[in-house]
């Protein structure tokens, strides 16, 4: 059996995580993964929901070493969390008072509330003077990740030890971090790329992971100057943007990342240059995880992570190699560069034509239009994409609907049960009838005219 | 209500709609409905978009060291409150 360690850390007094401007050490960390882990209830799926990144890390551990598996679902909707329960019925959730003060009281599953103010293993600085690290079976499987699948039931895709160490580790590598560094996120952890990016690379590479997940641009840039550098921001487009424009002055920083939306090169020069960093982008998939990065202000070519590989072959693209475990197919629209059918290096050319990104948060039209049809009134209805103008902006779906007996409010409720906030229609339009063609199929030209029609009605003051 | 303060509430309300393209004109806000989720319906995303358009607006930047971040976004009044607060312009 091989076996890679919890942490790559190696002294019991070295830094694992601020919290704040407190360090916590290994000696601690561990100790505080231990008396976790002997408190978890009996069930062995879990839905991490804390707030503070250290109590997410610490949970994480905690399950893993007790060989419980964590569930990221792409949202935490009433539905969506009824959906975990079936998939796995033994599921409970671990909350800190970070996820009940947002959440206003967490979801609708059993809850084991994470031991805040229970005492901590005292960290003794007289204790032994190496540490001992739980060593983890690769082959174990630490996480479900779902993506949206197309039937309304979300498709589980497992990680396992050894792939999600080597993935970060590499991505580490190409990043240049190692034990100096402290990362700072604003995106949370209960997804892959915060789960990979601040959470697992922090700890693997012997770095030291920031407890906060600063919202307004005020805050991170304060989080930001409050640790000692070398220091690295992982953010996304969104969040990018905002700080350009409400900060007049940036903390400097020594390594800026970015994922879940493309970047323009215009946002990524001027970040380099207001930053004083470099930014690299990553891109992945929920199949395969991160699998390529690149340097956006300098070339547009996605380089892939240590041995990992394209490969055409027919229709499909593969990826394969390096911290994959068997060759994935990806579905996004992708150039390799280089004459051969294996490459390293490839362009970007488009996502998948049936995914949704908005503001990083990731669906496929499929699945929410299996979500509007299943609600009870709803004869017909269809998501439509918003028109692109540039990737730096932030652009909402429209819905066409045939509800006769609905209010737009009642509807609006009733999606807000089933699909995350981001992806709500605005607007959402009710009408007599869907243009469908004689085989059931909604030609997207008929469908974008009819749009038309009803948005110039509606800035007329004409009725729909 | 005093008078300044329900001209900046309307202020607030005008700037909230025409932040987001909001389908709604600024009375329609309830001052005492919830902005977020239910009520007015704005997300995280929303929430950003108006945090920057009152930095610009007001000369102040919002900030979210404790739980705040919520009780500040809970609704046009509350909003219109801590903006009177610590408006600098």
């Amino acid at each position: 059996m091989s076996t890679l360690p919890l942490i790559a850390h190696r002294r019991p007094d070295a830094v694992v995580a601020w919290r704040g401007s407190t360090p916590v050490s290994v000696r601690q960390f561990l100790g505080e993964v231990d008396h976790v882990a002997g408190q978890l209830p009996p069930g062995q799926h879990v839905l991490n929901l804390c707030g503070d990144r250290y109590r997410f890390a610490v949970a994480l551990a905690a399950c893993i070493v007790s060989g419980r598996i964590s569930l990221l679902p792409s949202t935490h909707t009433p539905e969506m969390v009824r959906q975990m329960q079936r998939i796995a019925p033994d599921v409970f959730c671990i909350v800190d008072q970070d996820a009940v003060n947002k959440a206003g009281g967490g979801v609708d599953l059993p809850t084991f509330g994470y031991p805040e103010s229970a005492p901590m293993p005292a960290a003794n600085p007289a204790a032994a003077p190496t540490i001992n690290c739980p060593a983890i079976d690769c082959e174990q499987v630490i996480a479900l990740v779902f993506t949206s699948g197309s039937t309304g039931m979300p498709m589980p895709h497992v990680k396992r030890w050894g792939s999600l160490v080597h993935s970060v580790r590499a991505e580490a590598e190409r990043l240049g971090i190692g034990a100096a560094h402290a990362i700072l996120g604003t995106v949370p952890p209960q997804h892959m790329y915060g789960l990979e990016s601040t959470v697992l690379m922090p700890l693997q590479s012997g770095a030291v992971l920031h407890a906060g997940h600063p919202f307004y641009p005020a805050d991170i840039c304060a989080a930001l100057a409050s640790l000692p550098r070398p220091r690295v921001l992982v953010t996304t487009p969104y969040h990018l943007r905002a700080l350009l424009k409400d900060q007049a002055t940036l903390p400097a920083v020594d390594q800026l990342l970015s994922a879940t939306a493309p970047l323009s090169q215009d946002l990524a020069r001027e970040a380099e240059t207001r930053f004083g960093a470099p930014l690299h982008e990553i891109y992945g998939c929920t199949e395969t995880g991160q699998l390529a990065s690149r340097r956006t202000a300098s070339g547009l070519e996605w380089h892939t992570l240590a041995d990992v590989r394209l490969r055409r072959e027919g229709q499909t693209l593969w990826a394969e190699g390096g911290h994959i475990d068997s060759p994935t197919g990806l579905a996004d629209v992708i150039d390799l560069v280089g004459d051969g059918f294996v490459s390293t290096t490839f362009l970007l050319r488009g996502r998948h034509a049936d995914q949704v990104n908005i503001a990083g948060k990731r669906t496929s039209l499929a699945y929410l239009n299996h979500q509007l049809n299943a609600i009870p009134g709803v004869q017909d209805g269809v998501f439509l994409l918003p028109r692109e103008d540039g990737p730096d902006s932030i652009h909402r779906l429209t819905a066409l609907v045939v509800a006769p007996g609905l209010t737009p409010a009642a509807l609006t409720r009733a999606l807000r049960e089933r699909i995350d906030p981001v992806f709500l229609p605005r607007p959402l339009l009710f009408v007599e009838a869907l243009p469908r063609n004689a085989t059931g199929k909604l030609p997207s030209q008929i469908t974008q005219d009819l749009l038309a029609t009803l948005q110039a009605q509606a800035a007329t003051g004409m009725p729909a | 209500m005093s008078e300044a303060s329900q001209e900046l509430q309307n202020d607030v309300a005008q700037l909230i709609v025409s932040t987001l393209n909001l389908d709604i004109s600024p009375e329609e806000i309830q001052p005492d409905t919830p902005l977020y989720g239910e009520g007015l319906g704005l997300d995280s995303i929303d929430i950003l978009e108006v945090a920057l358009a009152v930095s610009k607006h007001f000369g102040f930047q919002l900030r979210a060291d404790n739980a705040d971040n919520v009780r500040i976004f809970s609704s046009l009044a509350s909003l219109t409150q801590h903006i009177a607060a610590n408006r600098e312009k």
